[in-house]
Parts: structure tokens; sequence; C-alpha cells
């Protein structure tokens, strides 16, 4: 079936069939690769997109689901709070293998989002579902501490 | 450009506009240069004649660094500051791009990335830069001795040009065989805290291409069907459910009956066609052993007679010392079997070529191993097979496996085809966590005897396990005397001073494909080593760090150990935690590199323990981008902790009983508190960073909590099974 999709501020018709993994859409028929494959069971975080400003599992919500929603991928999000995050990203080098880091990105800018000054108790709680294999956790929660202070800048 | 009349004739049209230097050494190690053209030379230099510079990097990228590591070597001894360099992965080329630790062979593993590269990568940015000088001295009738180049600009002499003025002129110039090299107190970027990496801004802002987001045109994805049991083999399929998924294409069972491979036009297609697929098996020949049964035989072979007599000590004598002791502590440890689990799932595609070659693209880590086998399936001389490198999402060894796994899947699955569809083979989740290699299953027993004061008299240290390396092309460097180095390495070599040692090793029956796993055998040896010093340190009435020192004597390892030691306890504050903490210390030797951590948690084991704070110390020698070193850490103690704390693979009736995260819980953010990591000051040869931070992570967790709880002893990892609670 076709299905209209609002994806970063353009609208899409795309073929899917019911009960597509909105992930697999953005990946494999739209070709946005930013958005990444970890574990297909919303235990990881890797395919974090905004569903109307809001974080959600891409492989776990349903291409069907989310025609009248405004979907933002990292490809498309730049607002203020996602440059502040993708620039303390890059002062502090959080990254190491990056894999689960637009995930990661995209849950920071989400907290942010609806709480401007996270305490460290917070990060720990919002972020949970977001794995890193390579461990980067502590300069995750500090990337998002120093977005804090950018937006606040 | 200014180039001179002879030299604009010799350099023709198009030729001349996108003149490219490269330079490197030949495989016979000599430095050479020649322009793009010349495929014959080891290029790790390239400068476009708009100036730009690009690294060419022979180690593949998980995170550990390399990419800009190497980049940083060279734009230090070629002037450049780190944004006037990119970065590109070397073609497979086991000749020119080898790790020179391995042999001719290509390949990023045992830490090495930094060690074997860093005299070649400054000499090849070295030659470079000396052959742009001469260059600009010849054109500009001046000394070379008048020129240097900074931050991309060459000049002296009251001139100045880019580098890409001279970039045609200098690749007519022959190359230095011994270019200058910095003295380390001209260094600007190597030990400069202040470099950043050159791929943070594309992993942060979703550019970053991993082997998982190549789509080639008309790819097909293809997903594979494994035995549920390792060693099972095909009898048949039924893909009638298949036929139902739209963008389904076709099964076929692979030649070495081991699956059946689904083929789909898309990712989703292929999953859901495979779970859609029935086929059946036959396992007579398949493992039916569970868990259980295989640590029975584990520690059923820590009481015998060991197999090998690892270190050619006197049994008797360290038996006899122990029957004298004053004090005699004693553990059993059993460590399970691990996944990998990158967060990038394994996957690699292939496609065939208009000249009838063949093109992988794979974050691979031993690219000679996938080369070479491909070579093999495909009948096809070396030549004729290329592999692009792409970043990969994690590895921690997974992605080098001896047999080349994953690569030969994709090889077979894309040999039954037509071979005019590039075949992406990808993994799941669960595929990674049932179908792979694992960190084997291993046990220790330890007894260590020590006399009224507290002094070892005799250590006992049984290894019995499942060997990595036999049975693979590495046995012939790695096993010795039947002795498989990698079982042993960091018991029977320890730096400790430990007198009346004796180490023997007994090899247990494979259940599943073992492979390293970030710092190999030194997951469990360390473990064993280190609580065992912590016992002693207790029946001797001694603090755990002065215990240590003791035995920590009478040489350079020892000395290195000792000072890390030192220096984390000091960074900890050791033996001043705060009220409700408990520290566990471990210093450990690994890739040549020297770790101690502090681990401080609040709580224990039955109420619930909090990992609160972690300080680490490494000595690394020289640190050439010391804030990716202090990453290294930061990550290697979260993989070791993560593990320890509730990770394993477990089977029940040869199959794998986890599934997915949730069956396999990866450490989380608020699992571990602060790490603070302290590197030594050092002008020795820069050893590895990768591994050497997780040895000694679990460790001193277990001696923490040991010391935070009451008559616990932590025998069986991960943790939980020894009846440890988290928070």
């Amino acid at each position: 079936m076709t299905i209209t999709l609002k994806l970063n501020g353009k609208t899409h018709d795309v073929e899917a069939e019911p009960g597509t993994p909105l992930l697999w859409v953005i990946r494999d028929e739209l070709k946005l690769t930013g958005t990444k494959f970890g574990c297909g069971v919303a235990s990881c975080g890797a395919c974090t997109v905004h569903l109307n400003g809001e974080p959600v599992r891409s492989c776990q919500t349903y291409v069907e689901d989310v025609e009248d929603a405004e979907i933002t991928t990292i490809e498309g999000i730049d607002n203020p709070i996602a440059k502040a995050v993708q620039q303390a990203w890059m002062e502090l080098d959080v990254v190491q293998c990056g894999y689960c880091q637009s995930g990661q990105v995209m849950s920071a800018v989400g907290l942010l989002s609806e709480n401007p000054k996270p305490s460290a108790e917070e990060i720990d709680e919002y972020m949970y579902g977001n794995a890193c294999r390579c461990a980067t956790y502590q300069r995750i929660r500090a990337g998002i501490q120093r977005a804090s202070e950018i937006m606040e800048a | 450009m200014t180039l001179n009349t002879s030299r604009r004739g010799f350099l023709k049209g198009a030729a001349a506009a996108t003149a490219v230097l490269l330079v490197g050494t030949r495989p016979d190690g000599a430095i050479a240069a020649a322009n793009a053209e010349n495929t014959a030379l080891n290029p790790f230099v390239k400068i476009n004649a708009d100036g730009r510079v690009t690294a060419i990097i022979k180690h593949f990228e998980k995170g550990q660094g390399p990419a800009t590591g190497l980049s940083t070597l060279i734009a230090e001894e070629l002037g450049l500051s780190m944004d006037q360099i990119d970065y590109e992965f070397a073609p497979s080329n086991p000749q020119v791009y080898n790790n020179l630790l391995f042999g001719p062979f290509q390949g990023t593993g045992g830490s090495t990335a930094m060690a074997n590269s860093f005299v070649q990568y400054r000499n090849a940015g070295a030659a470079a830069r000396e052959m742009l000088i001469q260059a600009a001295a010849q054109e500009w009738g001046v000394a070379s001795t008048d020129l240097s180049i900074e931050n991309g600009v060459i000049q002296g002499a009251g001139k100045s040009a880019s580098l890409g003025d001279f970039v045609a002129a200098a690749a007519q110039i022959e190359a230095p065989a011994e270019p200058r090299l910095k003295d380390p107190s001209e260094f600007r970027l190597i030990g400069n805290p202040d470099v950043r990496r050159l791929d943070s801004e594309i992993k942060g802002n979703g550019k970053a291409i991993y082997a998982m987001d190549l789509h080639l045109p008309n790819q097909m994805i293809a997903m594979i069907a494994r035995s549920p049991q390792k060693g099972g083999t095909v009898t048949g399929f039924d893909d009638t459910g298949s036929k139902d998924v739209k963008g389904f294409i076709r099964a076929a069972t692979l030649p070495t009956g081991a699956g059946v491979v689904v083929y789909a036009e898309n990712t989703w297609a292929a999953m859901q066609a495979r779970d859609a697929l029935d086929v059946s098996w036959d396992l007579s020949a398949a493992e039916t052993r569970s868990s259980d049964e295989i640590r029975d035989e584990i520690l059923a072979a820590l009481e015998a007679e060991p197999e090998y007599n690892v270190t050619k000590a006197d049994q008797a004598a360290t038996l006899s010392a122990i029957d004298d002791a004053a004090t005699v502590v004693e553990r059993t440890f059993y460590f399970p079997l691990l996944a990998h689990a990158p967060m990038e799932p394994l996957n690699c595609t292939i496609e065939a070529t208009a000249d009838g070659g063949i093109v992988l693209h794979d974050g691979s880590q031993m690219p000679t191993g996938p080369h070479m086998a491909l070579a093999q399936i495909f009948q096809l001389p070396m030549e004729k097979i290329q592999i692009n490198t792409l970043l990969a999402g994690g590895s921690f060894g997974r992605r080098a496996t001896p047999d080349a796994d994953y690569q030969v899947e994709a090889a077979l699955a894309f040999a039954l085809t037509d071979r005019s569809r590039p075949v992406k083979l990808v993994w799941s989740r669960e595929d990674d966590l049932r179908s792979g290699y694992y960190r084997p299953a291993f046990g220790h027993k330890v007894r260590v005897g020590l006399d009224s004061d507290g002094h070892i008299l005799g250590w006992d240290h049984r290894i019995a396990g499942q060997s990595i390396m036999k049975g693979t092309a590495f046995e012939a460097m790695m096993v010795h005397d039947g002795v498989d180095h990698s079982s042993v390495e960091g018991v029977s070599d320890t730096p400790y001073q430990i007198p009346g040692m004796f180490v023997g090793l007994t090899d247990t029956k494979k259940a599943t494909s073992t492979l390293w796993w970030r710092s190999v055998g030194h997951t469990h040896t360390a473990y064993a080593m280190e609580v065992m010093m912590d016992l002693a340190a207790e029946a001797a009435g001694v603090d755990p760090v002065e215990y240590r020192l003791r035995h920590l004597t009478g040489g350079k390892d020892q000395e290195r150990l000792a000072g890390v030691l030192k220096l984390a306890a000091e960074k900890a504050s050791w033996g001043a935690a705060p009220d409700g903490r408990t520290q566990g210390i471990a210093v450990h030797k690994s890739f040549g590199s020297y770790a101690a951590e502090v681990v401080e948690i609040s709580g224990n084991a039955e109420d619930g323990v909090k990992i609160e704070k972690v300080t680490c110390a490494v000595d690394c020698g020289l640190a050439v981008n010391p804030d990716v070193v202090k990453a290294q850490m930061e990550g290697g103690i979260g993989y070791g902790i993560g593990h320890v704390m509730r990770d394993q693979i477990t089977l029940t009736g040869g199959e794998v009983d986890q599934y997915n995260f949730p069956d396999y819980e990866p450490l989380r953010i608020g699992d571990i508190g602060a790490i603070d990591v302290h590197v030594v000051p050092s002008a020795e040869a820069p050893t590895g960073v990768g591994e050497p931070g997780t040895p000694p992570s679990a460790p001193a967790l277990a001696n923490a909590v040991a010391r935070a709880s009451t008559d616990l002893i932590l025998s069986d990892l991960p943790m939980t099974e020894s009846n440890v609670s988290f928070v």
C-alpha cells in the first residue's frame, strides 16, 4: 500500500506493507541511514527518531500508525537544542564507534526539550534505553550537561 | 601552479591538474614516492594538487581511534593542523598495508594499531615534508634548510606557498630513505590533549557510513537461517510461507549445509521471509550439551592432573610448599561464554566487477582473512578481489574470525546467484547472540600457601577451558608445546614476583566457536590473579596495595605496574573512601600497557551494589592522543564491568538460550558512575589502549564487592550467579 509520511519537513509517498517498522522505511526506502538498526526489539535505542518532537524507537513503530505525525530523523533535526547537543558531542568527543550515537543525540534532544537543565540522575533515567556498547556513558552525561550550558548561554 | 618548463613538459594536461603525491614505504621498507598512477607503491600520504592531504589508514576504525591517531602522526611530521588532513581507509593488500607485528597480514587486533604504525606513519609524513620542501627550494633557488612547513604552508627565505603548488614537482623527487623525524620536544599534535577526533562530527549528525548503511544499486538482502544447535546441517526446507512475503525473492541451501539463505528486496522482507521459512535439520552431529555440562567438565578438569605444565615449573615443589604453609587461600572460578555484541550487527556486501573481479564492502577487522577466503571461493587471484573498508559499529574482536565466518557466508550466498546483483548479508541481533562466536568458557582453581608472616610460599594455578587458537590458522603462531598462550597469558607471564608458582593447563572440548574477546585471555586471567592477590593480602593482614607492591620489584615491568598502582590509589584516595563506600583495586599488564583501577561502590551483595566511581591509571608509553587513550580506558572499563555484572551466554541441549539484548543486558548509563582516568606521562614507545582497560575492571569490582559483603565467595561469573545484586 502507499503511505504518505511527513518526514524532515517533506512529504514522501512510500510503498510499504502494514506492519512494516518505520525504521526499515526510513533506511531501505528513503535511504536515510543515520537511523540505525541495533536490536529490532526497542531494547537499544539506536533507531530513535522523533514523532511530533518526542523520541520513539522506530523499530517498534509501524508505518501505518504515523501517517499524520511529523517524523524527524537525525538528518532532519536542526533546532537550537540539537545544535547544542551536536556541538557538545564534538567538544567532548563523546563518540567512539558512533553507531548508537544518532539515537543518543535524538534522545538527548528529547530530554533537553522537556528538561533544559537535567541532573545526572535525570539524565541516567531518561537515557537508560539508549545502549552504547563502547560505554561512552560518562561522556554522554557530560555532553548533555554541556549542551545545557550552551543552550543557556 | 609554479612549475618550471621541463617539469611542465613532463606532466601532461589532466595528469598535472590532478597531480597527487603519494608517499610511503615500499614492501621492502624503502621509502618511495610517485604519482597516483603508480600502484606498486605503498602509500600512506596522498596530497592533491589543491594541497589537501589525505592519510591512508591501514587499520580499521571501530571507535578505538586509529583514523585520528594515524592521521595525527602524518599531520605532525608534515606540518599540518588537524583541520588540514582527511583520512581514508586503505585497500586490502597484505604486502603493503600489513600490520608490522602480524607479518604479511593486514589486520587490527591485540591493541597494536598505534604500536606498529608509530614510526611508519611518522616516516611517511616526514618524507612528504622533505620532498615538498626540496621541490620548493629548487623552484625558489634557496636552501632546503631555510624552508619549513607550518600549518600546511611552505615558508622561508621570504616566500610562502601552499603545499599544492609543489605537489607535482615533489612527485618527481626521490623520497629520502631516512627522513628526519621530529624530536619529541617539537611535537605540537602528538601528545596534545586538545586534538579532537576526526570522526566526531559525522558520527554525531548521522552522516557516517557504516557497512550496514551501504545501498548499492539493485542490491539484494540476504539473511541466513542457521542451525539452532552448532553443527547441524540442512536436510530440506519449505518456503511456502516465505512466498507470501512481499519482496521475497528465493531461498537456497548453502553448499556447506550450514544454513538456508533467504534473498529479498529489502531487509524487512528478508527478516519476515526467514521467519516464515520452515527448515529441517540433521542434528545427529550437532552440539547437544548444556552449559551446565560444559561447566562440570571444566571444573572436573581443574581437579585432575593438568594436561600441560605451562612454565615447566617444579610442580612437586609447589605442592610441597603449600602443604607446609601456615595458611592456604583457595578459590575456584568459572567464567562463562560471552558474546561480543557490537552495536552494528554483522553484515557485508559483495558485488562483481565488470572485469570479473569481486568487491567486498565490509567493516573488516582483518581484511587479509576474508581476502584469502574469497579468492579461494571464487577461484580468483588475490588482486582480483578488492575490499572496501567502511566504518565499523564496534567489534571487540567479533569482526575478526580466523575462518572469516560472515564474509564466507556472504560469498557463498553471492556465489549461489547469477552475480548480476550485489548481495548484502545482514545478521540480526538474534543471529549475533545465538549463532555467534564466543569468549570461551574457562575455569581457574588457585591455591596460595602463605607462611605465618604472610609471605607467599607456593602458588598452584590450574586453568581449564576452551582454546581459542587450536584448530585455526593461528595455531602455529600462538600454540607452543601444546599450550595455547591465549589461555594462560596474564598468569604464566605475570610480572608479580611469586615464589613457587606452578601453572597447569587443560584444554576442554569446544561447544561453540571460540573467539578472542576484548583483551582475550586477560578477560579471565586478570580476574583470577587479582582476586587471589586480594585474598592473599587479606590472609596476610596487609593492605592490598602494599601487598601487591611487595611483589612488584626487580624490573621495568614491575616498576611500571607499581607506578600505575600507586597513581590510581593516590587519585582514588585509596583507604579513605567516604562513609558508605567501599573500594576495590586491581592492576594488570596486557598488550604492553599497564593499568590499575580502583572501583568504588556503595551497598553490598545482599542489599544491592551501586558502582559509584572508577579511578584508572594507565601507562601506555607515549600517549599520541591522550583524550582517545582516556576514552579507550573508559570504554574498556565499561565493557569489562558490564559483562561481569550480569552477562553470559548459556546453552540448553546445545541451543543458545539468549535471544536479544533483553537477555544479554548491555551496561546501561545508570549502571556506572564517573570514570576518572589518569595517563602516566611517558617517553616510551606507544603501546595498546583498546584492550588494557578491560582486564583490571572486573577484579577491582569483585574485590570491592567482596570487601563490602559478608561471607561472599565470587566463584561463578557473572556476579549475579554468585548472589550479587545491583541497584
